[in-house]
């Protein structure tokens, strides 16, 4: 039996994954939510028919939107995790014995349920007596916070859809506000590749940029995101996420990572030239 | 009703066509009266269609095929109704079948006697009950709070108006509804007035005593116009003030456009029991397209089939969202999202819950400064913002995902733009004293003077900021010092001004002194 599952990329791109059996399917009041076995990429879930995550290279996605800000900041103790209901950065965040509370907020209940069920690689944690999970839109969590947080993680999902209220700039503004003086957004900035993506990346860089006084981005390898070439947001009230990265520090935690390393954390902030005109672009309009 | 049989004819190909012309949903027609799950406009395009007919008759670009570009961009299906009036699709300027059914549909789903469909605008419903209910030099006593519209029409009529000041809210910067006294006062010294023209509600969702003014205006033998603009879904929710129909007024026009879902431009006008329809037919034709546009009839008749059959749980859900919003809105601090607890029995008899109107004074912004930073800042567009408030419109098309965006927003904005509200200018109404007739004002000999020097002349022009569109010079009215200060001021904080010839609104035309 030949049974394959299909992304679209653009209108004239897809990407195909030879799929063993369909684990779940479900919709909730938000999207629809399905899991899907393969032999390339092991289990790997999709809402509304995009791949949030695969077992195979989840890794990559995860350790990246956590450590570099964690990194900067290695004794912050309460985060704001917004989105996420996969646990994927849970697990990283709780490698790091200096945090105390991890308050996760996703809209959907669905998702938290469903990963617990069939992907148990990244949701292993969400039961850790340190995570507090709320199930919640993020836009309505995030306005009563108030100097709250030291690190605020945005993994949302593309910004069409229910994430979409996570890449406008009230909600930013609202994260600002919800840091302390000192404090790190790190957010899913989406691809430069495609156009419809790196139109995308543009209104939330920009956004950003109008938020924070320190606005950087940095990139990561996603084998099954469009292009495979991904980037991160690191907005950021006081900290810069080279200058005031003390890499010995960070080796002493002694947390085992795949993709993460401290040379890959000062270079993932190199952009190709064709990234970083995009990014002006919108820094000047700013 | 002849387009209500089965008829059978030949295809080019020879096979037999049947084209079944009854309701399909088989459960339209009960002891020959149609229900209110028929969309007879609606099923008869959908006919028309199937039929294939060549088009030799207007519009040119028939149904799409010489407009490619327009074709593309609007969808061959919105362009193939795009159709002229006939013989199956009736005509509005004198409907006898399929318009006439869905207008006796309409005015059933409303309760009123007869319903027009209006594809002009409330705009043309005001202007057809006013030009209905007064001629040249009749008295009408309205306040001065209405629409532009209605000031229009009386610069067409040659009616005299007769204002009743509304009440002001002076915290928060609003004119009221009328107050029962004020209303009596006006009915006792002008007993030859024809009509009374009244608001329900106004823009910012606030109801005059409309059933004890329509006893009080019938027991003089006075016509009672209302508009409900804002109002359609008084005649389906639950728990919202009272319709003009069932308050027993004589005529009303009702924006469908708005909270009832049909496309902009296309109204309703309600007549009650007792008015002539054919005489009101004739005021309608006389200045209505003979060409009217299918697109916006056929959105009149569904729309009001979805509300006659699921307008109370919509309009349900829309109130609940908007008071969702309110309760977020005033936790955040600053704003007022005002409601019913305005309610005090008379200039504000009623409040329409379903209306977000947020007061912004006290975070130091004018409503017109919120409304901008909005739109330029938080890619957000409210209906309106004025100088001491602005309007979300709440509807059927709204999640609370977006509601959490415009909350989210306001949030910010107190958080980064509040400022000490010293200076703020806190009052919105000034009352007008009307020195001549403004359609004679309209046409007399003018002179253009600097808006600045204005003060102690007559306007022959309007002055209005837009939205909401209430005047606040008209022809006829004499310029005080308070009014060109509020003009100033109102330029300053960026609302969008209009009326005068000078588009700058830096002159006004008056008119010449005698």
């Amino acid at each position: 039996m030949e049974l394959w599952y299909s992304e679209r990329h653009t209108a004239n791109v897809k990407l195909s994954i030879k799929v063993d059996r369909q684990l779940f399917s479900g919709k909730s009041d938000f999207q629809r939510i399905d899991v899907l076995e393969s032999p390339e990429f092991g289990r790997f879930l999709t809402i509304d028919g995009y791949i949030m995550l695969t077992e195979k290279d989840e890794f990559i996605y995860h350790e990246m939107i956590v450590h570099p800000a964690m990194a900067v900041y290695p004794s912050a103790k309460r985060v704001l995790v917004i989105g996420a209901g996969d646990g994927g950065v849970v697990r990283e965040l709780l490698h790091y014995p200096s945090v105390e509370h991890i308050d996760l907020v996703d809209i959907d209940e669905m998702v938290i349920e469903v990963c617990k069920k069939y992907l148990p690689q990244t949701a292993c944690c969400l039961d850790n007596e340190r995570v507090k999970i709320h199930i919640q839109d993020g836009l309505k969590y995030i306005r009563r916070c108030k100097d709250e947080y030291d690190v605020i993680i945005v993994d949302s999902t593309d910004p069409f859809g229910p994430g979409e209220g996570l890449f406008t700039k009230e909600f930013y503004g609202n994260c600002f506000k919800a840091l302390r003086d000192d404090g790190i957004m790190v957010n899913q900035h989406e691809s430069p590749f495609y156009p419809n993506d790196s139109i995308a990346m543009q209104r939330a860089h920009k956004r950003i940029v109008e938020s924070f006084p320190i606005s950087r981005v940095y990139q990561a390898h996603i084998p099954t995101y469009p292009s495979g070439h991904w980037l991160f947001g690191f907005a950021s009230k006081q900290y810069h996420p080279i200058f005031d990265f003390d890499s010995k520090r960070w080796r002493d935690l002694n947390i085992k990572t795949r993709y993460y390393n401290t040379q890959l954390h000062v270079g993932s902030f190199a952009l190709p030239n064709y990234v970083e005109e995009l990014l002006e672009d919108v820094e000047e309009i700013g | 009703m002849p387009y209500r049989a089965t008829k059978s004819f030949h295809s080019q190909r020879g096979q037999s066509i049947h084209i079944y012309i009854m309701p399909e949903k088989g459960m339209g027609l009960v002891m020959g009266k149609l229900l209110q799950n028929c969309a007879p406009i609606s099923e008869a395009l959908e006919n028309f269609k199937k039929m294939r007919i060549v088009p030799f008759d207007v519009p040119g670009h028939k149904r799409g095929r010489g407009n490619p570009e327009l074709t593309e961009f609007l969808g061959e299906r919105c362009m193939s109704l795009d159709v002229n009036s006939m013989k199956p699709l009736d005509n509005l300027s004198h409907p006898t079948s399929v318009i006439k059914e869905a207008e006796e549909l309409a005015a059933e789903a409303f309760g009123a006697g007869y319903a027009f469909f209006m594809i002009a605008g409330t705009t043309s419903c005001v202007q057809t009950m006013i030009l209905y209910a007064c001629k040249r030099g009749d008295k009408i006593i309205l306040p001065r709070n209405v629409h532009r519209s209605a000031i229009n029409a009386l610069i067409l009529c040659g009616a005299v108006p007769v204002y009743v000041n509304p009440a002001v809210n002076h915290e928060l910067g609003i004119a009221l509804g009328m107050s029962m006294r004020d209303v009596e006062r006006a009915i006792e010294e002008n007993p030859d007035a024809k009509a009374i023209f009244i608001n329900n509600p106004t823009y910012y969702g606030i109801c005059s005593n409309l059933k004890e003014i329509t006893k009080l205006a019938h027991k003089h033998g006075m016509k009672v116009l209302v508009d409900e603009a804002h109002g359609t879904h008084f005649y389906f929710g639950k728990n919202l003030p009272v319709s003009a129909m069932a308050a027993g007024a004589d005529m009303s026009s009702v924006s469908m456009h708005k909270s009832g879902g049909s496309l902009t431009q296309s109204s309703f006008l309600l007549t009650g029991k007792k008015i002539n329809k054919d005489a009101v037919r004739q005021i309608i034709n006389l200045s209505q397209t003979t060409s009217a546009s299918y697109l916006l009839l056929s959105s009149l008749d569904l729309s009001r089939k979805r509300l006659a059959l699921d307008g109370e749980q919509i309009f349900e859900k829309v109130k609940e969202m908007a008071q969702y919003a309110r309760d977020e809105i005033n936790d955040i601090g600053g704003y007022y999202a005002y409601s019913s607890e305005l309610i005090n029995g008379d200039t504000i008899f009623d409040f329409d819950t379903m209306k977000l109107s947020v007061n912004t004074l006290n975070i130091g912004l004018a409503g017109i400064e919120v409304y901008d930073i909005l739109r330029d800042e938080y890619d957000i567009q409210i209906e309106f913002g004025d100088i001491g408030n602005i309007l979300a419109y709440i509807s059927v098309g709204d999640s609370y995902k977006d509601i959490e965006r415009l909350v989210g927003a306001l949030s910010e904005i107190a958080r980064r733009y509040s400022k000490d509200k010293t200076g703020m200018m806190q009052h919105e109404y000034i009352n007008p004293r009307v020195a001549v007739p403004p359609q004679q004002a309209f046409y007399a000999d003018k002179e253009p003077l600097p808006i600045l020097k204005s003060s102690g002349r007559i306007s022959g022009e309007f002055v209005m900021s837009y939205p909401p569109g209430i005047p606040i010079l008209a022809p006829g009215e004499e310029i005080t010092s308070e009014i060109v200060d509020y003009i100033n001021y109102a330029k300053e904080k960026g609302c969008f001004l209009t009326g005068t010839e000078d588009w700058q609104v830096d002159t006004i035309r008056v008119l010449k002194d005698k």
